[in-house]
């Protein structure tokens, strides 16, 4: 079973959240979407300014056998992109939920939040599709 | 079998399509023939064809291939359609490809290229798709496309990108030069735009701007897509080095290397792009690589972008390539090297030049522009090209391409272009011929 740590929230995307201290949004894909795409050779963050959408594809990761769109959980301006990943993708295989966060959105409605899932109702997203 | 999938009749699988579309009747088709009937009919009608002096370019160019080319493209081990998936039993071919890649990424000054697209007018409407992608600053889908890019491949572009939300917007000529109007372009600023295309030489075989236009565009966070002649290019700057930062994306037809006219195709198209994009380029990629033991190995390579991994969201849907024509095209250039390639593009300049002052020593014959140009020029004619061209051909020459139906703001207009395959007798009969027959066309009113 992946590790769905209980302090983030979750999209049926599997994109991962977490609510900074500065009340920034931090973004991920969950372990369970690295462990399916396998080994990461490409991550594409978007570009910082950019104002994103709820569902909106802004980033590409691209493994040896998939490339997958990675969509905004909430809509916002990315105010920073994780360039470390240009030359090691695999940092999102490694640490999915630290060190390999791939943008951070300045939300535009809080509100939005709260449309995402729970660490529980994610892992019975994942179960379902197990 | 219809039982099992719920439907009465075959007639009924086709519902999906219009009633209006299922007419189409093949009366036209007439019953078969023999083998010798058809090899008889064949013979007729490529007798037909003579063997005029072709002066006629417009995208498709009459050089001498060398009798090597097809005699080694079409030996078994390289005599295939496509691009190879299985590496461990096509070595030889994807090193092929891998050479072609690096020939067409030196003559255009830019990182990478693929593996050849289907010619040159859909290698531009993929670069247009691929600038779109690209440019993630101009939030833009707008492509400014001048009128000096041949008006076929424009269409093409049209046809290939409308429904995609696309704007093609077009930019005029300056009239007294046949090029990108400067004072146009700069109207376009007041809104983003993702790409400018620059072709080079333009389709009037003139030589655009391409430092300021380069520049003009990137300061504006717009891509350059250089849309070259790759045998100009062995004596023109390189796209990859236009103005202070070079294009992003060439492209162009890849008949001029090697490949014969054959009337009109199979031909290949050319791209190649810049590190940064090099995962938006469409097509298939062959990358160098070692084995487990160390040794070299070619393979495809970037695989991720293409519609077998990507689905809908694949750079391309066009998946296979011309890997045949590419053969030929890099044992052409190989056989030519750096130097011979040069030598095809000054010797064709050389006989345009002349060309050029015998025919404009006609009366009534007239350069349209001014300016430079590599192997192409327009020429003002008294009377309308498509009265003139049949009489040439009667002559024994095939004189140009009619600029009137295109571009009829000029009034009668003809396309000429001598590559180095013409010899000074040919434009002498071509000069001779054309004097003869505007001298016959003028007498009634000289009368």
């Amino acid at each position: 079973m992946s590790q769905i740590p209980e302090d983030l929230k979750y999209t049926r995307n599997h994109e991962w959240v977490r609510v900074e201290a500065d009340g920034s949004a931090t973004v991920g894909i969950t372990e369970h979407a690295q462990e399916s795409l396998g080994d990461l050779v490409f991550v594409e963050p978007p570009e910082v300014g950019t104002q994103v959408q709820p569902e909106e594809a802004c980033a590409v990761v691209e493994s040896v056998k998939a490339a997958s769109d990675v969509y905004a959980p909430i809509s916002g301006e990315v105010t920073e992109s994780n360039d470390e990943l240009a030359d090691s993708p695999e940092t999102v295989n490694n640490d999915p939920y630290g060190e390999g966060w791939i943008f951070r959105v300045q939300p535009a409605d809080t509100g939005e939040l709260d449309n995402l899932l729970d660490a529980s109702a994610y892992q019975e997203l994942v179960a379902e599709e197990d | 079998m219809l039982d099992a999938i719920g439907v009465e009749r075959i007639e009924d699988l086709f519902d999906e399509i219009p009633d209006s579309l299922r007419q189409a009747s093949i009366e036209a088709v007439p019953s078969g023939m023999s083998e010798m009937e058809v090899a008889q009919l064949m013979r007729r009608r490529a007798a037909r064809d003579e063997q005029p002096a072709c002066f006629l370019g417009a995208g498709a160019y009459d050089h001498h291939v060398p009798a090597a080319v097809w005699e080694i493209t079409t030996r078994g081990e390289y005599y295939s359609a496509y691009t190879p998936y299985q590496a461990e039993a096509s070595q030889g071919t994807l090193q092929l490809l891998y050479e072609f890649q690096t020939m067409m990424s030196e003559l255009t000054g830019l990182y990478a290229s693929n593996a050849s697209l289907y010619d040159g007018a859909t290698a531009l409407a993929e670069s247009v798709l691929m600038a779109v992608r690209a440019n993630r600053k101009a939030k833009s889908k707008r492509i400014l496309m001048p009128r000096s890019v041949h008006p076929y491949y424009r269409r093409v572009v049209e046809t290939i990108v409308a429904n995609q939300g696309i704007d093609l917007v077009e930019v005029p000529l300056e009239d007294s030069v046949g090029r990108i109007d400067p004072e146009a372009l700069a109207q376009q600023e007041e809104e983003p735009f993702a790409a400018l295309v620059v072709p080079q030489p333009n389709f009037f075989g003139a030589l655009e701007e391409v430092d300021r236009l380069t520049d003009w565009a990137h300061e504006r966070n717009a891509l350059v897509i250089g849309l070259c002649n790759p045998v100009a290019l062995a004596l023109l700057t390189p796209p990859g080095e236009w103005g202070s930062t070079g294009a992003d994306i060439a492209c162009g037809e890849g008949q001029p290397l090697g490949i014969p006219l054959s009337s009109g195709g199979p031909y290949f198209g050319y791209m190649t792009t810049r590190k940064d994009y090099v995962r938006q380029l469409p097509g298939r990629i062959v990358g160098r690589t070692v084995d487990a033991d160390g040794r070299t190995g070619y393979t495809l390579t970037l695989q991720a972008r293409e519609q077998h991994i990507r689905r809908s969201k694949a750079t391309s849907n066009i998946c296979t390539n011309q890997g045949l024509m590419v053969t030929a095209a890099t044992i052409h250039l190989a056989l030519l090297g750096a130097e011979g390639l040069a030598r095809v593009a000054a010797v064709s300049h050389e006989r345009t030049r002349e060309l050029v002052q015998k025919l404009t020593a006609i009366d009534g014959v007239e350069r349209l522009f001014d300016g430079p140009f590599f192997h192409e020029v327009p020429l003002r004619l008294p009377v309308p090209a498509r009265e003139v061209l049949p009489a040439l051909a009667d002559r024994g020459v095939l004189g140009g391409f009619d600029l009137g139906e295109a571009f009829p703001e000029w009034g009668p207009a003809l396309l000429v272009c001598a590559t180095e395959t013409r010899t000074s007798e040919e434009i002498d009969q071509f000069a001779a011929a054309l004097a003869e027959i505007l001298e016959k066309a003028g007498q009634p009113a000289s009368a």
